[in-house]
């Protein structure tokens, strides 16, 4: 039986029983993702598909608007992706989070889904999973598919 | 090559005539976002109820898109700025 991993205390806050192998793999996503954001993101050329996921556009019909709103937005933007991601990383040993460190998670999963199922082309319907486990990319469908489950029972405790 | 009439485009006008009119903001649907997720984030960042929320998340998951918002410009651009914290594919443009 799948014990659940984030469970909304009686007393408030959020009990929290990942397996150490689970927070060992959380904590290394910080790092990972601090590389990708603050190298690529944003430099115009040579853009990550990946990457740009996290700062989507504005103004699709309106250039003018859309070079204004990446000059105010962006660097405040990536600082939001990043606080996420310190808050995770600062947190992945902790047996208790409160609601907004339970909500930093939440979006910081979120951003390594985006940016992993980018790079991935996962699809609604699935059907891009490699059927072999010796497929190269196997490992990385793992890491997926457990952010997913993670994210899931992040999103059930906080709406319970 | 052809040969149409030439247009003259004059996109500020619009502008100048109705400064009140309204932005809207857009969510488009995307393959990685959860349903669940969608909903909670429309919730959290709109105040909306669970049925609002739920009806909205449905609309950009089966029709490609739903209007969340709408209002001034500066309004708009803060939710679409929310949405993109959020990891939410949204656009904004002037309501027609």
């Amino acid at each position: 039986m799948i014990r659940k991993r984030v469970k909304r205390s009686r007393g408030g806050g959020f009990e929290l029983r990942i397996p150490a192998d689970e927070r060992e793999l959380l904590r290394s996503l910080g790092p990972h993702m601090r590389t990708v954001l603050t190298d690529r993101a944003g430099s115009g050329e040579e853009a990550d598909e990946a990457v740009e996921r996290l700062f989507p556009v504005a103004y699709p019909d309106d250039e003018d608007r859309q070079t204004e709103y990446r000059l105010l937005a962006h660097d405040e933007l990536r600082a939001s992706h990043l606080g996420a991601l310190a808050v995770l990383e600062a947190t992945a040993d902790a047996d208790r989070l409160d609601e907004d460190q339970l909500s930093a998670w939440m979006r910081a999963v979120n951003e390594v889904r985006l940016v992993l199922g980018t790079r991935l082309g996962v699809t609604e319907e699935g059907d891009e999973r490699p059927l072999s486990a010796r497929d190269p990319r196997a490992p990385a469908f793992a890491v997926y598919d457990y952010l997913t489950y993670l994210q899931g029972e992040i999103i059930d405790a906080l709406s319970g | 090559m052809t040969t149409a009439p030439v247009e003259v485009k004059e996109p500020e006008i619009d502008e100048v005539v109705t400064p009140d009119r309204p932005w809207i903001v857009i969510v488009w649907n995307d393959p990685i976002n959860l349903m669940t997720y969608v909903t909670f984030v429309f919730q959290k960042l709109f105040g909306y109820s669970l049925e609002k929320a739920t009806k909205l998340m449905l609309d950009v998951h089966e029709k490609g898109k739903a209007v969340v918002s709408s209002g001034p410009r500066e309004k708009a651009e803060l939710d679409v700025f929310r949405l993109h914290e959020h990891g939410l594919w949204a656009t904004m443009e002037h309501d027609s």
